[in-house]
């Protein structure tokens, strides 16, 4: 009974969806007032329809009825309650679900933090909003009905595949699917805008902290994805240019580029139809990244399911969101003239290099994802592309944006003198380069990739610290603490996310010059050395959990004479999927992590342990914490807020008064 | 309407052409142009021995399979309790084709996942890997008697496709041979 409810409930949704995306749209060509009025409410009944439908999937499996085709196949009854729960997105139709629901949570935010946009404007981003929901709740429902039932039932499930019950999974779908979906907001205000022909500085101050914030999700999202990949996988690695970790990457670098163009339009009005092509853009990515996953075009391990019938429905959504998107572009974007002027040197033409690099970058992404797919089709022949061809395109691409990115804020606005920017970066750049030489020679490795990538470390903090220095001397008179309260939120927000892509570098580059690992045969009392480390061997005991068996090993690690931790990694197995699992254990440090498998058991009795050693690995995602700090930052800024109350209608100002 | 306005428009378009293309293409159902074909030549050395060669024609005469793995692939070790499961039931052989992978990096992986093959040939390169036609890792050929590729099975290897796929045409090429 109570997934019928569930399924009425998102038909109901889907109605409140169709009614969101057409009527405010009629309403805003019409200019009726009344009718751009239903778009709130529709909006916020469509979410609380989606919540309740998404609470009674969520029951079905807390409870175990295994009579929903769904749950029998992804929980069981002895799973963990955590992951009853994370089993309802942890598969194709309950993931779309919660795309869905991410949607009408952002379109609800809208509707509540932007209640001073005019009536047209917002009518028009609704309904665009709507027009998404609609294809993607019909698409829900017609190919990938999550309530489909299951007769007779089944007396248990088959569980949730057992390498996502793990804590990561919890909150990695949830936090990635905001960051995607959070882009949605910023491609209806661009779409609203080209409908209306009002691409001003106000539409980029009101797309700016939505974007931000989406970005902010999406940098978290993927780390916690990298962090789970990193100790769940059990290989010690954090990145593997798999077609779904790339498919959240090039929204991220788009959404990136996005960002840094909203604030020249936003400044000086300039690059308007880049900034609204790059929304576009990045919404699009998101949804072809949807598609890539969802429809089996590429093999993967995170493919959940691949049926030609659902790859085709989102094809043809795809089609339809971004081809009208584009036509409307192609459409409108000529009628805008150029804005503002400026010059070769100026804070303009730093920020269109980082957009162009940055949207190179995207592109060459999207290309090594889907290479092997053209050359296929083509009928070329058939290849694989790897980490090579993503590592070797990447480093050239992201160097002239990491020197660029702190030079830019040294430069003003519309022109700069070149040569009193020279002067102020030239000794950072050239002490930075010197700097990445010797420490390469002091940790002993010097490998072109390791003097670039601490050179470019190094350029980043000199430059952060000079650019610090340089914004409180530049307000003279006041006491020094006057001047640092008075640099605004957003200001450092930008300064520390890209202080936290410095930090990031230094994790990446030391993790790539001095990580080592061995595998060893042990038996209990055996010892093995790695990196200075000892690691005694201490047996092996059986630990069984909820829904596995498992072996857990003890191992002591200590340095010289002090013993560092103890590390307890398991191998596990789940009974109801059959598959076995590795668990590994990890002593986190600030400046390694020691890393320990545990692999099978020999017919001798000795077992196979993998011993990692990986110095400065949690700098990526200490860089990556920073990075989605600063977007916290600003996105907080109080201008938005104090704009947005500024625009408050003179009626109502005058209301508030009295 | 100016002209320069509608690039990212025929961009997109042309992506989703191939992206229709790709639907049909379905990786995992991809019929390689080798089916029926005999298999390319190849003589490469093995993991556990590289002083020693294996080439087609030490294949001769009996039906059997050829994984291709890697240690970076991570699809791999989805397959890898499969392989091991299949290869105690001592049906055919199997014989592992260690594709673009580093020598200490995979045995290194299989002394931790467990080495289900009867030997593994290196193919450093990619070179045989290409003259085979692999798509993407891993991926696992049927060849019979002749030495002619019969099934081609994409992506990894699952207990479902093992017994209601691999199984019978091994069974049924075993008679026919």
């Amino acid at each position: 009974m109570i997934p019928e409810l569930g399924h009425f409930s998102l038909i109901l949704a889907l109605v409140l969806a169709f009614v969101q995306a057409v009527v405010p749209l009629v309403g805003a060509s019409r200019n009726r007032l009344a009718l751009m009025a239903v778009g709130r409410p529709a909006a916020q009944g469509q979410f609380l329809f989606i919540v309740f439908s998404f609470g009674c999937l969520t029951w079905a499996f807390v409870t175990s009825d295994f009579s929903l085709q769904l749950a029998a196949t992804n929980s069981h009854s002895e799973t963990p309650l955590i992951y009853k729960i994370t089993g309802v997105w942890g598969n194709h139709e309950g993931s779309l679900l919660l795309w869905a629901m991410s949607l009408s949570l952002w379109t609800v935010a809208v509707t509540v933090f932007s209640r001073n946009l005019p009536d047209v404007f917002m009518a028009r981003v609704l309904g665009v909003l709507g027009c998404v929901s609609t294809g993607f709740l019909s698409f829900t429902l017609i190919t990938s009905n999550p309530f489909d039932r299951l007769l007779p039932g089944a007396a248990q499930g088959r569980d949730l595949n057992p390498l996502l019950q793990d804590p990561g999974m919890i909150i990695h779908p949830p936090l990635l699917y905001m960051g995607y979906v959070g882009f949605s907001v910023a491609f209806a205000f661009a779409i609203a805008a080209l409908l209306s022909g009002r691409m001003d500085a106000a539409w980029a101050r009101w797309s700016r902290p939505w974007t931000t914030v989406a970005w902010v999700f999406l940098t978290s999202g993927i780390a916690v994805g990298s962090g789970w990949a990193y100790y769940e996988l059990g290989w010690g690695g954090w990145w593997f240019w798999d077609p779904v970790e790339n498919a959240s990457f090039m929204p991220w670098l788009l959404g990136t580029a996005l960002m840094h163009s909203l604030a020249v339009t936003e400044k000086r009005g300039a690059f308007r139809s880049w900034t609204v092509l790059l929304a576009i853009g990045a919404f699009s990515l998101s949804l072809m990244g949807t598609f890539l996953v969802r429809s089996g075009v590429l093999t993967s391990v995170h493919a959940f399911a691949t049926d030609p019938a659902r790859g085709l429905f989102i094809l043809a959504l795809l089609v339809l969101v971004i081809g009208v998107s584009l036509v409307l572009f192609a459409w409108r974007a000529p009628t805008l003239s150029g804005g503002g002027s400026f010059g070769l040197v100026s804070r303009e033409s730093a920020l269109l290099g980082n957009n162009v690099l940055l949207a190179v970058a995207s592109g060459s992404v999207l290309l090594g994802t889907l290479y092997p797919l053209f050359i296929d089709a083509l009928n070329l022949g058939k290849i694989s592309v790897g980490p090579p061809y993503f590592e070797t395109v990447f480093v050239p691409l992201m160097t002239p944006v990491i020197v660029l990115m702190m030079i830019g804020p040294f430069v003003r606005w519309k022109g700069d003198d070149g040569d009193r920017i020279l002067r102020k970066v030239a000794p950072g750049l050239v002490a930075s380069a010197a700097l990445g030489l010797g420490l390469a020679f002091a940790i002993g490795h010097v490998s072109w990739r390791t003097v670039l990538g601490l050179s470019l470390a190094a350029w980043v903090l000199i430059g952060s610290i000079q650019i610090l220095v340089q914004r409180i001397a530049d307000r003279r008179g006041a006491a020094p603490g006057a001047r640092l309260r008075s640099i605004p939120s957003s200001w450092w927000g930008m300064w520390l996310a890209h202080l936290g892509i410095g930090v990031f570098i230094i994790g990446v580059t030391m993790v790539g010059s001095l990580n080592t690992q061995i595998q060893v045969k042990m038996m209990p009392g055996d010892t093995a050395q790695l990196a200075g480390y000892t690691f005694t061997f201490r047996g092996v005991k059986d630990s069984p959990g909820a829904n596995y068996a498992a072996a857990r090993a003890t191992l002591d690690v200590t340095r010289g004479d002090s013993k560092i931790a103890t590390l307890n990694p398991e191998k596990r197995f789940y009974q109801a999927q059959q598959m076995p699992m590795t668990e590994a254990s990890i002593d986190i440090g600030p400046f390694r992590d020691v890393y320990v498998n545990l692999g099978d058991q020999l017919e001798d009795g000795a077992w196979v342990v993998g011993l990692f050693y990986r110095p400065f690995i949690s700098w990526i995602w200490l860089g990556c914490t920073l990075m989605a700090l600063g977007g916290v930052f600003a996105a907080a800024d109080r201008r938005y807020r104090r704009l947005a109350e500024r625009e408050v209608p003179v009626g109502a100002a005058a209301r508030q008064v009295a | 309407m100016k002209a320069k306005f509608l690039v990212p428009l025929f961009i997109f378009l042309l992506l989703a052409g191939f992206l229709g293309y790709g639907l049909k293409l379905n990786p995992r159902e991809l019929p390689s142009v080798l089916i029926d074909k005999p298999a390319p030549q190849f003589r490469l050395a093995q993991l556990s021995a590289p002083d020693v060669a294996i080439a087609n024609a030490d294949m001769r005469g009996q039906v059997w399979l050829l994984n291709v793995w890697a240690s970076w692939c991570v699809a791999c070790r989805q397959e890898h309790p499969v392989l091991n499961g299949f290869s105690r039931q001592k049906v055919v052989p199997l014989i592992g084709l260690n594709y673009k992978d580093g020598a200490d990096d995979a045995k290194a992986w299989l002394r931790e996942h467990g080495d289900p093959y009867d030997t593994s040939l290196v193919d450093a390169d990619g070179r045989v890997g290409i003259d085979f036609g692999v798509y993407g890792v891993p991926e696992t050929f049927l060849i019979d008697q002749a030495g002619v590729i019969r099934y081609k099975h994409i992506g990894p290897v699952t207990p479902e496709a093992v017994r209601d796929v691999l199984l019978p045409k091994i069974a049924e090429l075993k008679r026919a041979g």
